[in-house]
């Protein structure tokens, strides 16, 4: 094999243009190309529409029936143990890394002690919804049916709703914010220690909680607890090595009948990988291979949460490949292969959501973070070999998974980063980009120590933590900063009911301050209220689910003999994203300019503009709100509504005409709207103004606490929500009409950023990034020609350290032309396959609703004019 | 610091240009042209007078008056990708040299604050004006269209002896880095010989290196018709890439040069 070892020039900047020369042997940079074996594994897994399987529900109600009274934590590991005991196993063709949770591809298990109802109502319409459909057989809709008569008030969704306050769960019911995640599942959003499970095997953590075990006294006061975990974790572990040795038991079994010499071979080893790991720690690379799978696989069947994030997948596999390598035993080649079967792999995995989640979370999305690059605990480099490899693999198998991320800091090769732009530049939405310097001190300002901060992974979307120590509940809710502006339009009143806080009407108004001060007191008291959901959600997962398997994996968990969920981990936080920032900035700074600085628009001309939207014509949804507002407000006054009543209401409505006079000054107003400067082109007065709007929520919310322990601490990023509630949001003052979607993360509003990508980049990193230690989002979307040659990537990469360089934490991009877009839309039959960057994801374009499809297509293109 | 105050006239400024000079550049577009191209992109470029030109359906205004000062207050706002890549300003047109005193003292006022300057040129104008702003540039992408002057003149208005010669003189200051640039249009240029000759003039060049064919293309056709124009060329297509490859092979089996398709 030729080999040529590359170093690059240091990545301090000022040396544009400059090649990898030979020199200095660092690491193994050149492409290794993809084995036939790889493109049939995908053909296999994407054939047929994913599929719902009922096994896991029926093994867990089993077991809860046989253990009822029993402390939660060892019905859970039983409930566990009784799952793989019996849930049915398959290899599928060609496999080199077993190890599949369900028998069709990509399909998936449910979840009922979490949240069951939504899935029994939407049974029938799951097949054909138009985000993430799932077939689901007669046959599994009677089991499930079955099972979930056991389940009726016992969820962990109904215990977090009997502990929520009144007003929280009116305001959840008015859309303020959506909790849905956790709140329907499990919790997931976690990155464990899997070099541990790679070097010792579960036989050595076994062995740990037996000692621990030991030194419990019968007379410690939290003996009766601290006990049955560590029993759990046995308990847990134990089955996981069966459930490995059921696989041996079928690889050698399949390589008995096998024909084909060559895959005998393979069956043969994969028999004696399984026998041997994960219970023992790994001796090949290969076995290591199989041994994380068995993590990631396995973590994903105790709970439900999704985002589960295999993290520095580099640097702990490292030590088994150089090995391998060094011995002789493994080529390249064969590593690369290996790799790439991972990836495959990640695919199989899948999640239904409800269908309300699926629009949020659109594109099948597991959210499985895996990064490469970065330092380590002593501030070194650590880039090695995989980091090219992990790349190329995702460039190989060109499908979503896993969300692939590189850490970038003024210390990475330029070689990497080269190679990562040129996967960019496929249009595949990977990696995304995070940036060391700012990641690094966010995390210590939340009490992270320099070590643990500078070891840092990615978890789902965008959220920094540091892996084994950190239950950070990352993507707790989504809160649309849009809304409490509404509210303030109410005087704290939303569709003719009081949600709020009594703030002045807005017509009596007579500074911006006293404006912007009744937006703060809305947004702390939703702010307070979104605390309140989620930390009843937090007590209901520590009530209902502890899960002593993921905790045995994440400091200090056995140490404390306390699950994650009840505060086992070193660092707790709990993270809600909001979303909206740059429509906030635009709708505020456009209230202060037009209404209080040049007095070209009144307050009550304004508020009519927006509750008629501008007069763009009322859709269903704005129609129906203001019926429920009139019938409050008539039953309010005492009044009886009847059926009939209702519908003259809302014939009243629709037949509203609004008059000509009235059409024309909406019209003036929205065009004065469209003069007014707008955050994303690079003006330092208006982008001022959006880093105090973001400052509105990532403020208050760094003064409330956990029940595991914690902090808050805010994200900004949207998934994928921004589109279904914007659906909800009527219109705002940016000139954004009603029920369109809101503005990405940090990203400027769509079409709204009209000078370039650095204007747009500049004005995004003038918001502070380091406060929303949970994660901020950019997306910027570039036209293939802007990367194209040497030239274009080295470009692109001057673009990424020069928006790194002033502050920004995250990027990621799309590359494909409107074009190919809106091709796609049309005959998305030939399209399978594309895929693109929906928020802090990779999605297959054609599985995304046409609304989101609609806002990828809308998001501005920077390329040359 | 008085070139700061210096006055000119730009129609546009681009930023994040990436195919104009190295690295990620800003591009101050000056108004007003003593060449009258057929295949001219940007026709409102050509008259220094202040024009109306219709965009998608509304009227725009081209061309403002502006301060050196205030130029560079955009121009700045790059710097940090300026560092990363190599970048910086770029002036174009039009043909800047119309406006030597603007153009000499926006060049100066970004090598004074560190940033490097390249021009985009036709190089008409009497060499003491570009004698004057060589100090202040650091690379100087000069277009040469045709080396047969009837032809230059019955394509573009103008003959072409003066901006070889000015070329030469370029070339021998050795005080830029001089990169010749050769928009291949169909009709006109795209004919293996017409590019040879070129390719051979260039390679001649002491210093020069690099050479840039850029093909033809029709991203321009509309602001003829918003500014009430004729487009001579509505039945011009553009080369294809064989052609653009095989012209490319020409330079190189006729030079020293190194050559790429593109800016």
């Amino acid at each position: 094999m030729q080999v040529r070892r590359n170093i690059e020039c240091a990545g301090t900047g000022g040396c544009p243009g400059s090649r990898m020369e030979e020199g200095m042997e660092r690491f193994y940079t050149q492409e290794i190309p993809k084995t036939d074996r790889i493109p049939k594994l995908v053909e296999h897994l994407f054939a047929k529409m994913p599929e719902i399987e009922s096994a896991r529900a029926v093994l867990l109600t089993e077991s809860y029936q046989e253990t009822e009274g029993q402390p939660i934590v060892m019905r859970r590991a039983k409930a566990f143990a009784h799952i793989l005991d019996n849930i049915p196993i398959i290899i599928r063709d060609g496999e080199l890394v077993v190890g599949s949770t369900t028998i069709a591809p990509r399909g998936c298990q449910t979840y009922p002690e979490f949240s069951f109802e939504w899935l029994e109502a939407e049974f029938d319409t799951v097949e054909h919804r138009t985000a993430d459909p799932f077939y689901i057989s007669e046959k599994t809709k009677e089991d499930l049916r079955k099972v979930h008569k056991y389940w009726k008030g016992k969820t962990t969704s109904e215990l977090a709703t009997s502990y929520m306050a009144p007003e929280t769960l009116k305001a959840m019911e008015h859309n303020m914010f959506t909790p849905g995640n956790y709140f329907y599942n499990g919790v997931g959003h976690v990155t464990v220690k899997y070099e541990k499970v790679l070097e010792i095997g579960y036989r050595g953590i076994i062995n740990e909680a037996k000692e621990l075990l030991d030194q419990c006294n019968f007379g410690d006061g939290d003996y009766a607890t601290r006990s049955r975990f560590l029993q759990a974790v046995i308990i847990s572990c134990e089955a996981v090595i069966r459930y490995a040795n059921r696989y041996a038991l079928l690889a050698a079994q399949m390589a008995q009948k096998e024909k084909d010499p060559a895959r005998k071979a393979e069956l043969a080893q994969i028999a004696k990988n399984c026998s041997r790991v994960p219970e023992n720690g790994a001796t090949s690379f290969w076995e290591a291979c199989q041994s994380f799978w068995f993590v990631q696989q396995l973590l994903q069947i105790e709970s439900s949460g999704h985002s589960i994030s295999p993290g520095r997948f580099d640097q702990y596999m490292y030590p088994y490949y150089k090995a391998d390598l060094d011995k002789g035993v493994i080529t390249r080649s064969d590593a690369q292969e290996l790799i790439d079967c991972i990836w495959v792999k990640l695919n199989d995995l899948n999640k239904c959501r409800d269908a309300a989640s699926a629009e949020g979370f659109a594109g099948y999305s597991l959210f499985q973070n895996l990064i490469v690059g970065g330092q380590n605990k002593e501030g070194l480099d650590v880039t090695n070999d995989l980091s090219f490899m992990c790349i190329s693999a995702s460039a190989h198998v060109f499908l979503p998974q896993p969300s692939l991320s590189i850490r970038v800091w003024n210390g990475s090769p330029q070689a990497l980063l080269l190679k990562a732009a040129s996967l960019t530049r496929t249009g595949i939405g990977l990696p995304a980009y995070y940036n060391d310097e700012v990641i690094i001190p966010s995390l210590m300002s939340r009490g992270l120590t320099l070590q643990d901060a500078r070891e840092y992974n990615i978890i789902g979307c965008v959220e920094p933590q540091k892996a084994g120590k950190t239950e950070g509940w990352h993507d707790a809710a989504f809160y649309n900063m849009c809304r409490p502006l509404e509210v303030v339009f109410e005087s704290g009143y939303d569709k003719g009911e009081f949600i709020g806080v009594a703030t002045k009407p807005v017509e009596e108004m007579t500074s911006f301050e006293e404006f912007y001060d009744a937006y703060k007191a809305q947004m702390n008291y939703f702010i307070s209220l979104l605390v309140n959901a989620d930390n009843s959600i937090d007590v209901a997962h520590a009530t209902l689910c502890p899960l002593p398997f993921e905790s045995c994996m994440v400091d200090d968990c056995m140490k404390r003999g306390k699950s994650l969920q009840e505060g086992g981990a070193v660092y707790n936080f709990t993270g809600p994203q909001g979303f909206g920032v740059a429509n906030m900035a635009d709708a505020l700074y456009a209230v202060k300019t037009l209404v209080f600085d040049e007095k070209k628009v009144t307050m009550a001309e304004l508020k009519r503009a927006l509750k008629l939207n501008f007069g763009k014509g009322l859709d269903d949804v704005s129609v129906g709100d203001m019926a429920i507002g009139i019938i409050r407000g008539m039953q309010a006054q005492g009044i009886a509504v009847g059926n009939e009543d209702v519908a003259k209401v809302v014939a009243q409505i629709r037949s509203m005409d609004i008059s000509e006079a009235d059409k024309k000054r909406f019209g003036e107003i929205l065009e004065m709207i469209d003069q007014v400067p707008k955050f994303g082109n690079d003006d330092e007065v208006v982008d001022a103004f959006a880093r105090d709007v973001a400052y509105t929520y990532t403020k208050p919310l760094q003064y409330y606490k956990n029940p595991r322990g914690g902090m808050f601490q805010a994200g900004l990023y949207p998934v994928s929500a921004n589109v279904p509630l914007g659906a909800q949001t009527g219109a705002t003052p940016d000139g954004r009409l009603a029920h369109t979607p809101v503005a990405d993360g940090v990203s400027p509003s769509a079409g709204k950023d009209v000078h370039g990508p650095t204007a747009a980049a500049n004005s995004v990193a003038r918001l502070d990034h380091g406060i929303a230690s949970n994660g901020t989002l950019f997306n910027q979307k570039f036209h293939p020609t802007a990367l194209s040659g040497e030239k274009g990537l080295d470009n692109f990469v001057a673009l990424i350290r020069s928006y790194f360089d002033q502050k920004g934490s995250h990027m990621q991009f799309n590359v494909v032309s409107r074009e190919t877009l809106l091709d796609a839309q049309a005959h998305p039959e030939n399209y399978k396959h594309l895929v693109v960057r929906v928020a802090g994801y990779s999605a297959l374009f054609t599985t995304l609703s046409k609304s989101l499809q609609d806002d990828i297509i809308r998001r501005t293109e920077q390329g040359w004019k | 610091m008085e070139y700061l105050e210096t006055k000119g006239r730009i129609f546009d400024i681009q930023r994040y240009s990436i195919h104009d000079g190295t690295g990620i550049r800003t591009i101050v577009f000056l108004k007003g042209c003593v060449l009258r191209c057929r295949w001219c992109c940007n026709p409102e470029s050509q008259e220094y007078g202040i024009q109306t030109m219709m965009v998608q359906g509304k009227p725009k205004i081209i061309g403002r008056d502006v301060t050196v000062r205030e130029v560079m207050e955009t121009v700045e706002k790059d710097r940090p990708y300026y560092r990363r890549s190599g970048g910086g300003l770029t002036l174009s047109g039009g043909e800047s040299l119309c406006q030597p005193l603007f153009a000499r003292d926006l060049l100066h006022a970004a090598k004074a604050i560190g940033i490097p300057t390249a021009l985009e040129s036709m190089a008409c104008a009497k060499y003491e004006v570009i004698e004057s702003i060589l100090p202040y540039l650091d690379q100087y992408l000069m277009d040469i269209k045709h080396m047969n002057p009837q032809k230059h003149k019955e394509f573009t208005g103008r003959s072409n002896e003066l901006m070889l010669e000015n070329a030469r003189r370029v070339a021998a200051s050795g005080q830029t880095e001089l990169i010749i640039r050769v928009p291949v249009i169909p009709t006109f240029n795209d004919t293996p010989e017409e590019i040879r000759e070129i390719a051979r003039f260039a390679d001649k060049l002491p210093g020069v290196r690099r050479i840039h064919l850029l093909p033809y293309h029709r991203l321009g056709q509309d602001k003829y018709d918003g500014l009430g124009r004729d487009y001579l060329m509505k039945d011009i297509l553009p080369p294809t890439n064989e052609h653009m490859d095989m012209l490319k092979r020409v330079v190189q089996e006729n030079s020293r040069l190194i050559c790429q398709i593109g800016g």
